[in-house]
C-alpha cells in the first residue's frame, strides 16, 4: 500500500469549512479515543453528532445519539468514521447515496481505518476524502497546538500563526 | 492546489526554522524564552481537559513549556521523527525512555561500546529498579545473534560510540532487535542528525545528550527523547505499560489514543510527570540557538578533527588512534557508509607511556581544556581511564575503549594548526 499524504493547505481549508461533523463508533465512555476526539472538536467550535446504534437515544457531551446517519434530522458537511475499514466501506456508501440530502461534502476515516475502494466510489461521487489520520490530531498539527507537546507539525513558516 | 503535494526542506533549513514559527500574539520573531513555572486555565472544564490530555495545551512547566516544546519538535524533525521529548540531560533521557518500556525484572541488551556513564547508569543503577542490562560487543554480529532473546525489552546502542571511534552497522543491528520484537534504541549523541540519521536505518527511538553538539557551546545541559512513530508496539505484545489501561490516566491507554506518538505521550506524561527530570526554558533556549548552526559547525568540528587526528597519526610518542574517518580505522568503511559527511570530531588514541604519560599529556596541554565534556566549540581532552571510566574495572575499561593509555578528544572550531601545535608541545 502507498502512503497517503495530504497537503497541509488542503486539510486547513478542509477544516475550516466543515462546521458540523457526524461521528460513527462514537462512545460514551469517557477513556476512549472517539469521546477524546469529540470533546476536543466541540471545544474547537464544531457541532458534532454521535453516532451509534446501541447508544441510540441516549446522550453525549450534551448532542443525543443517532443510530444512523440517515436518522440524522438535519444536515452535517462531514462523517468522522471510528469504525474497521471494512465497516468503513458500508459507511460511505450511506454517505454517498445521502450526499444531497444531508450536504455531505467530506469523509474523514480515522487512525488506521482505510479503504481504497470505498475511497474511489467516495471521490467519483464529488466527495473529499481523507484516511488514516485524527481530526483532532490534524487540526491540532495545523493550527500550532500539537508542536506544544513536542510533536513534530511538519511545518515552517515565517508568518504568524492565525487561529 | 494538489490535494497530495508536501514541500520538502532541506535540513540546514529545518534547523534554523521547525518548530519555531514568529509568536502568534507578538510576532517576535526569536523564540520567546517563557520563563514560567504554570499557565492559566480558561474555566475548570479546560482544566479538566488538560489533565484528562483530551485537549492539547500547558498547564506546569515539568510536563511542558513552550520555549522546550521548541526545541523538541526542531529536534524531533531533524531526526525525521514523529515527537521529542526533552529533559534536564542526556541521562534523565535514558532514564525516561527505558522507564516507558521496562517493568521490574525485565532485560534489555546493550552495546557495550558506550560513554562510560550509560554503562554505569545501565549496570548499577537500574539495576536497583529490576532492570536487567546485557552487555554485548555490537561490532560482532554473531555475538549479537548469540546474545539477543525475544525476552529482551529493548537494544541500546551509540552507532559512533564514545569514546572509541567505534561505527556500528546500524542497520543489521536493527534487523535483529526486529526479528526478537524489540525496538532500535540509539544514542545519536556523537553524530547528531547533521552526520547520522538512525531512523533512515532501522531505528526506533533516539536518545540525545544536548548537552553536546546540539547546545554546542558547553553552556546548558539537556536530554532528548525522540520516537520515529512506526514500531508496533501493540502486535510486539510485551509493552503492557503502553498498551495496557493507565490507572493514572482513568485507563486510557496511550499506544491506542496517541498511536505514532503514543511512546512520547508516555514518556511525557507519566516519566517525566513523576520523575520532573524537566529542561528548563533557559537551557532550551541556548539549546534552540545552538542547533541553528548546528550545520555549518559539524562540517568544520569534522574538518578540524580529521587534521588532527592525521597529525596524531604520524607522531612518534602515538601508539594508535582511533577515528572511524582514517582509512587506517578498522570502521572505516561503515563510517563511510553510515555517515559520509564524517565521522564526527570525538576520538581516541593512545600514548605511548600508558597511564602515566596520560596523566601527564592532559596536565600539559594549555589551549586544549582538560575537562569532562565533549561537544563544545573549545577543544577538549580527557584521560578517561582517571576519569569518566574510573568506576569501571580495567577489563570493563579496555572493552569499552577507555584503557589506560587512552585519551579522548573532542575537537573544536579553533585554527586546525593552533589545535595541533598544543598537542605537539604537550607530546614533546
Ligand atoms: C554519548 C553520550 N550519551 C549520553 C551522555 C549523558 O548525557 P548528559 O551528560 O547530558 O546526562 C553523554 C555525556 O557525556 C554522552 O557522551
Amino acid at each position: 500500500m502507498t502512503a497517503l499524504s495530504y497537503a497541509n493547505e488542503y486539510l486547513t481549508d478542509l477544516l475550516q469549512s466543515v462546521k458540523t461533523v457526524a461521528m460513527v463508533g462514537a462512545s460514551a465512555k469517557t477513556n476512549r479515543p472517539s469521546y477524546f476526539v469529540m470533546k476536543y472538536l466541540q471545544g474547537k467550535g464544531y457541532r458534532v453528532i454521535p453516532v451509534n446504534p446501541g447508544l441510540a437515544g441516549g446522550e453525549i457531551l450534551g448532542e443525543k445519539v443517532y443510530s444512523s446517519l440517515s436518522d440524522i434530522p438535519h444536515t452535517f458537511e462531514m462523517v468522522d468514521i471510528f469504525r474497521n475499514s471494512e465497516a468503513a466501506g458500508v459507511i460511505t456508501d450511506e454517505a454517498i447515496a445521502l450526499r444531497e440530502e444531508k450536504g455531505i461534502k467530506v469523509i474523514w476515516m480515522q487512525l488506521t481505518v482505510r479503504n481504497d475502494e470505498a475511497c474511489v466510489r467516495a471521490e467519483d461521487a464529488g466527495l473529499d476524502v481523507i484516511m488514516d489520520r485524527c481530526p483532532k490530531i490534524e487540526y491540532g498539527r495545523l493550527f500550532g497546538e500539537l508542536s506544544w507537546g513536542g510533536i513534530n507539525s511538519g511545518i515552517i513558516s515565517s508568518k504568524r500563526l492565525k487561529r | 492546489m494538489s490535494k497530495h503535494t508536501i514541500k520538502n526542506y532541506g535540513i540546514e533549513t529545518r534547523a534554523i526554522h521547525a518548530g519555531s514559527r514568529p509568536d502568534s500574539e507578538t510576532g517576535a520573531r526569536n523564540t520567546p524564552i517563557y520563563q514560567t513555572t504554570s499557565y492559566v486555565f480558561d474555566d475548570a472544564d479546560h482544566a479538566a481537559d488538560l489533565f484528562n490530555l483530551q485537549t492539547f495545551g500547558f498547564i506546569y512547566s515539568r510536563l511542558t513549556n513552550p520555549t522546550v516544546a521548541v526545541l523538541e519538535e526542531r529536534i524531533a524533525n531533524l531526526e525525521n521523527g514523529r515527537a521529542a521529548v526533552c529533559c534536564a540531560s542526556g541521562h534523565s533521557a535514558q532514564f525516561l525512555a527505558f522507564f516507558s518500556l521496562m517493568e521490574p525484572g525485565d532485560r534489555f541488551l546493550a552495546s557495550r561500546n558506550l560513554y562510560g556513564g550509560s554503562i554505569t547508569q545501565f549496570g548499577t543503577s537500574f539495576k536497583r529498579l529490576g532492570w536487567h542490562v546485557d552487555f554485548v560487543d555490537a561490532t560482532d554480529l554473531e555475538a549479537v545473534k548469540q546474545a539477543i532473546t525475544p525476552d529482551h525489552k529493548a537494544f541500546f546502542i551509540e552507532p559512533l560510540a564514545n569514546p572509541g571511534g567505534v561505527v556500528l552497522d546500524t542497520q543489521a543491528l536493527a534487523d535483529l532487535a526486529h526479528e526478537n520484537n524489540m525496538p532500535l534504541v540509539v544514542d545519536n549523541t556523537l553524530a547528531t542528525p547533521m552526520l547520522f540519521q538512525p531512523f533512515d536505518h532501522g531505528a526506533d527511538i533516539i536518545t540525545h545528550s544536548t548537552t553536546k553538539f546540539l547546545a554546542g557551546h558547553g553552556t546548558s545541559m539537556g536530554g532528548a527523547i525522540v520516537e520515529k512513530g512506526t514500531f508496533d508496539w501493540a502486535t510486539a505484545g510485551k509493552y503492557p505499560t503502553l498498551c495496557e489501561p493507565d490507572p493514572a490516566y482513568h485507563g486510557m491507554r496511550f499506544f491506542e489514543t496517541f498511536g505514532d506518538f503514543g511512546f512520547s505521550m508516555k514518556t511525557r506524561c507519566v516519566g517525566l510527570r513523576d520523575f520532573g527530570p524537566a529542561m528548563s526554558p533557559t537551557n532550551a533556549f541556548n539549546t534552540i540557538t545552538g542547533i541553528e548552526t548546528l550545520h555549518l559547525r559539524m562540517e568544520r568540528h569534522v574538518q578540524n578533527a580529521l587534521k588532527v587526528a592525521n597529525f596524531l597519526e604520524n607522531h612518534p610518542k602515538v601508539s594508535w588512534v582511533s577515528y572511524a574517518g582514517l582509512p587506517s580505522s578498522p570502521y572505516y568503511e561503515l563510517a563511510q557508509k553510515y555517515m559520509p559527511k564524517g565521522a564526527g570530531s570525538v576520538f581516541t588514541f593512545g600514548v605511548k607511556g600508558g597511564y602515566e604519560a596520560g596523566v601527564k599529556l592532559v596536565e600539559s596541554v594549555n589551549l586544549i581544556s582538560h575537562l569532562a565534556n565533549i561537544g563544545d566549540t573549545r577543544s577538549l581532552i580527557i584521560h578517561p581511564a582517571s576519569t569518566t571510566h574510573r568506576q569501571l574495572t580495567e577489563d570493563q575499561q579496555i572493552a569499552a575503549g577507555a584503557g589506560p593509555d587512552v585519551l579522548r578528544l573532542s575537537i573544536g572550531l579553533e585554527t586546525a594548526d593552533d589545535i595541533i601545535r598544543d598537542l605537539d608541545e604537550a607530546l614533546s
